[in-house]
């Protein structure tokens, strides 16, 4: 790995969605119709204004991923998607194994465009499966009930080389027990890759409302650490150990995508409210694009780009977020990575990261400090202490 | 000039709520001290907390003017008193004041414990009292066992107890006649000219005036240009204004023997004016001091300190100002591991701390903490020496202690029957010692020797709970008596937490150390380090619980490459630390000790 050059990433953002499931608090918006030449052109100049602004100083950068994030990329154009591929391609030269995933809803509208979707160039897809369990899949919102996903999912086994699947657990009312059984079913559908998310109350979600008065509750903290665990153990023992907390895959089958992210390379990020890391001229550089689809819209046809905010990080920041994503992944972060980034004076206090160890939170060996389980299970109070 | 022998200086006394403040507002009000736009309700409690609280904090003084039923116009000074315990001492120097007093009790209530403390002060002062039985107005006002108590426990004749209503004005006529009739004018020296001698009653700082100071003549007259002389300081000031209250300040030439009023003599500071001190003339001074002067001595002692340190200075500032104004309060810097840099305070009780915290957060705005109040103890060192324990913290090394006073007071406590067997068990719990029981009626007066560190520790507001609120109480401090005191710490992680050091009574030890644990163990949050806490006597643990690590708190999604927001959140967390405290590399929300320190409801 250290002999390839530093890779690129690229996320497209697609607010778009069916519905709004009440969990929900990323940038998705639901709309009667949306004009998809007009989303088209508008990525497409934003890719441009990207890459110009990058222009010259690519250096050995090569374009590793592409992840068509939402929202619900599913909805997009399989035409609009190979567009913007093909575009990305011409811009920047590109890993001959490069990683493109596109997000998925799993219900039939959808998978109808797969084929479509490999056409254009996708070589991976996430599937929001969410559950298996017809009464969690109602609480959740989906559109969709557990057999039209697992359908999808083999849908997609034929028709793209890799594919991964999201679960949600720690909802109200779910026993260990049954997560248990409802994992081990899923196992059998998956290929190598699965992303397990803790059930999480975000403020401005309908939940958010619905938890506050009492309409439901969550697992408390012991609970959701035993759920934890069992995910864990289970996946493990299938092959597929956590490689970052709540991401598993098998060996090499890690999301190229979002290791980019956990290792804190640069990415470009494209759509509304895309976040990037960029370094120009030596300088990374935090970019923002407007959040609301509309407005983002209006400003790539005014101005070729919706960047809300691009502003230098300082040496502090970037060991800072370094660090954060970092040891997020069980390889955790050698102390090289947050030197190049911020210098010396932003490394942690070596009584700090000894205090960890004692803990045993946290390991460090061969100059790189890494999370244990039971430290990744605490990872906010982790970085808090080593960031202060 | 007003001839002497009409003149009549009087005081109220009463319970809290027995209508002390609505009788001296209608006193006004009929003697046209005030236009009707003027008078506000209830005058002469001029601070809100006042007001609000319904009580009288600061000595206050108006001069009225009656023409009675013998035709003649007769001046009539009311001095309105604190009458609460904190301040017996400034209450005894204004009915020194005084011939006499308006002794005013609730027809409907009848007698208190206040009622009670106050009566005997004007005994003391050899006053004249006019019992008066106010709300006659009530349909539960009982005069004729009003009577009877007042009879029964005080030991005044009450037959021709004058029943009015303050708040209709019923009586009031009467009220004034007694004044004139049955209280005497005040006395003055016989010579032709006597020397120079005044009381001063109180003293405040007003804005436009700089310090003033009231002050009753008993011989002599005082004007304009005379230098006085204060005679604990020994510091002289030239008179350049003298003046009475009406309540409004009048300014007149001069203030004759036995009249009350105020003078501003370039004073510099209200702590220059000792309540209770006597003034002379300092080219002719008394070599006869008027009787009872006592320096002011804080009782309680406790630690302020602001919940944001950048607060610091405008503590420092607020404390400034109130002291300006009250002499008795008095403040010194200290510096506390949990809690930063604050000010250690004494007081003159808990009435009187209560008083000043609440003023700070009201009229400064500040957020403050307060660590729990403390006596002051006496340490007899084995080296000979003694010391004065204002702060736990300072507890010096137990193997140099000889032995420990701590202060004790007389407590009386008025309470119905039916809550008498709790408010016995409350009082032998705090270590009292009963010594005397009697019942009047219905209701049941018990004085209790009691230490008064048990006092300050919620017992007051355990007394009104368990008595539902009936039960009233009143004290003075008694003496010093040697106790089986220890030093309780509290350590977190092995860190002891000065603040909440406290000093005990041996038998209580094991029972505080087990509750302020517990209740920390409630309030501190689990941390990724376990917590260790501990009670301990010296090196001897007496209690101990630990609040084990957190186990869970990571962040499930990771929101694509959204990093920003996960830094933002992170420097937010730093912002909530600023109120955290460091113990042994674990941070404690300052909250948590501040919420600890609240025992008083455990
Ligand atoms: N019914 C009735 N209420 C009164 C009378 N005098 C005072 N009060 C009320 O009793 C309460 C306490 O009176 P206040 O003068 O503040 O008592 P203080 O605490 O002794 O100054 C107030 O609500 C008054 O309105 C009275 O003669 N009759
Ligand atoms: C960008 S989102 C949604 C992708 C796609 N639109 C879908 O819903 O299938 C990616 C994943 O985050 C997870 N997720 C979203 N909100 C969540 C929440 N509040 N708590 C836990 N997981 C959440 C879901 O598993 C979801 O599939
Ligand atoms: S979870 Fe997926 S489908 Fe549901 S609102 Fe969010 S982005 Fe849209
Ligand atoms: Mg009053």
């Amino acid at each position: 790995m250290p002999d390839r050059p530093a890779p690129l990433g690229l996320y497209v953002h697609w607010p778009f969605c069916l519905s709004k499931c009440p969990y929900c608090d990323f940038n998705s918006h639901v709309r009667d119709r949306v004009d998809h030449a007009a989303w088209r052109n508008a990525l497409l100049s934003e890719l441009d204004h990207a890459a110009a602004q990058m222009q010259g100083d690519t250096g050995p950068r090569r374009l590793a991923s592409i992840f068509f994030g939402g929202g619900t990329p599913s909805l997009m154009d399989p035409e609009t998607v190979g567009a913007v591929i093909d575009r990305a391609r011409a811009l920047w030269p590109a890993e001959p194994d490069i990683e493109i995933t596109l997000e998925a809803n799993p219900t039939s509208a959808e998978t109808g465009k797969f084929a479509g979707f490999a056409a254009a160039g996708v070589n991976r897809v996430s599937l929001g499966v969410q559950s298996l369990r017809p009464g969690a899949l109602a609480f959740l919102g989906r559109q969709h009930d557990a057999g039209q996903a697992l359908d999808a999912v083999r849908m997609a086994a034929r028709t793209f080389p890799r594919h991964s699947f999201d679960l949600i657990y720690a909802r109200p009312e779910q026993s260990l027990e049954d997560w248990r059984a409802e994992l081990t079913e899923a196992l059998d559908h998956v290929n190598g890759h699965l992303s397990i998310y803790q059930l999480t109350i975000e403020p401005g979600t309908a939940f958010h409302t619905d938890h506050r008065l009492g309409r439901f509750k969550t697992p408390d903290e012991e609970k959701a650490a035993a759920f934890f665990d069992v995910t864990q153990e289970i996946l493990e023992a299938a092959g597929m150990p956590g490689y970052e907390v709540s991401n598993h895959a098998a060996p090499g089958q890690e999301s190229r995508h979002n290791l980019i992210y956990w290792r804190y390379r640069d990415y470009v990020g494209i759509g509304p409210g895309a976040h990037g890391r960029v370094t120009i001229e030596g300088t990374k550089r935090a970019q923002r694009r407007f959040r609301l689809p509309e407005k983002w819209l209006d400003q790539v046809t005014q101005a070729g780009h919706g960047t809300e905010e691009d502003s230098p990080l300082g040496p502090q920041d970037r060991a800072a977020e370094c660090l954060m994503m970092g040891l997020r992944l069980t390889e955790g972060v050698p102390l090289q990575r947050l030197e190049e980034e911020g210098g010396q004076s932003a490394l942690p206090d070596p009584d700090r990261i000894e205090r960890l160890v004692e803990e045993g939170y946290v390991s460090f060996a061969d100059g790189t400090i890494a999370c244990t389980t039971e430290g990744r299970l605490r990872l906010n109070s982790v970085i808090d202490f080593l960031l202060s | 000039m007003t001839d002497i022998a009409r003149i009549r200086n009087f005081a109220i006394i009463a319970h809290i709520d027995h209508g002390k403040s609505t009788l001296a507002d209608r006193l006004i009000q009929l003697c046209g001290g005030l236009t009707n736009r003027e008078m506000k309700q209830q005058v002469l409690d001029s601070m809100d907390i006042e007001r609000e609280r319904g009580i009288t904090i600061k000595a206050q003084t108006v001069r009225l003017k009656y023409t009675a039923k013998d035709g003649l116009e007769y001046t009539i000074n009311l001095i309105d008193t604190p009458g609460h315990v904190d301040f017996s001492y400034e209450v005894s120097r204004s009915l020194a004041a005084c011939e006499g007093s308006l002794l005013v009790v609730d027809a409907s209530q009848g007698v208190e414990a206040q009622t009670l403390a106050n009566v005997y002060l004007a005994i003391e002062n050899n006053h004249e009292i006019i019992p008066v039985l106010n709300k006659i107005d009530l349909p539960a006002a009982e005069p004729e066992r009003v009577k009877t108590q007042i009879e029964d426990v005080i030991g005044i004749d009450a037959s021709d107890a004058l029943e009015i209503s303050a708040k209709t004005g019923m009586g009031m006529e009467a009220v004034l006649e007694a004044i004139v009739t049955k209280l005497p004018p005040p006395k003055t020296s016989e010579e032709p000219d006597p020397k120079v001698r005044a009381l001063l009653v109180d003293s405040w700082y007003d804005a436009y005036l700089g310090v003033v100071a009231l002050v009753r003549v008993r011989d002599g007259v005082i004007k304009k240009g005379q230098k006085l002389r204060m005679i604990s300081t020994g510091a002289v000031h030239e008179v350049d204004r003298v003046g009475v209250l009406t309540p409004k300040g009048l300014v007149v030439d001069q203030l004759n023997p036995g009249e009350v009023g105020f003078i501003t003599a370039n004073i510099k500071a209200v702590a220059d004016c000792k309540v209770g001190d006597t003034l002379t003339e300092d080219r002719r001074p008394t070599d006869e001091p008027l009787p009872g002067f006592q320096p002011s001595v804080p009782v309680v002692f406790c630690g302020l300190f602001p919940v944001d340190s950048s607060e610091f200075e405008t503590l420092r500032e607020a404390l400034g100002r109130l002291a300006l104004n009250d002499s008795s309060f008095h403040f010194e810097m200290e510096t506390s591991a949990a809690l930063g840099f604050g000010f250690r305070c004494g007081f003159l009780g808990l009435l009187h701390l209560e008083i000043i915290q609440e003023r700070l957060s009201r009229e400064f705005d500040l957020d403050l903490i307060s660590t729990a109040p403390s006596v002051v103890y006496r340490i007899q060192l084995n080296n000979g020496n003694t010391i004065e324990l204002h702060n736990p913290a300072d507890y010096p090394d137990p193997t140099h202690i000889e032995s420990i006073e701590e202060p004790w007071i007389k407590a009386t406590i008025m309470v119905p029957d039916e809550f008498l067997g709790p408010v016995l068990t409350l009082c032998t719990e705090r270590r009292g010692e009963q010594i005397e029981l009697t019942y009047v009626g219905s209701r049941a007066m018990a004085v209790y020797r009691l230490p008064l560190n048990e006092v300050v520790f919620d017992f007051y507001d355990r007394l009104k709970s368990i008595s539902r609120g009936y039960a009233s109480f009143d004290y003075e401090i008694d003496s010093y008596k040697e106790g089986d005191l220890v030093k309780v710490s509290i350590l977190i992680n092995g860190d002891p937490v000065d603040a909440l050091a406290m000093i005990v009574h041996r038998s209580q030890a094991d029972f505080r150390g087990r509750a302020i644990c517990g209740r920390l163990k409630d309030l501190i949050p689990r941390q990724l380090f376990k917590v260790a806490l501990q009670a301990a006597i010296g090196g001897k643990v007496i209690a101990r619980e630990t609040i084990g690590a957190l186990r869970k708190d990571v962040t499930a999604k990771c929101y694509g490459g959204d990093v920003s927001r996960k830094r933002k959140l992170l420097e937010k967390q730093k912002e909530g630390k600023k109120r955290m405290r460091q113990f042994g590399k674990v941070d404690i929300p300052q909250s948590a000790f501040l919420e600890a320190l609240k025992m008083g409801d455990n």
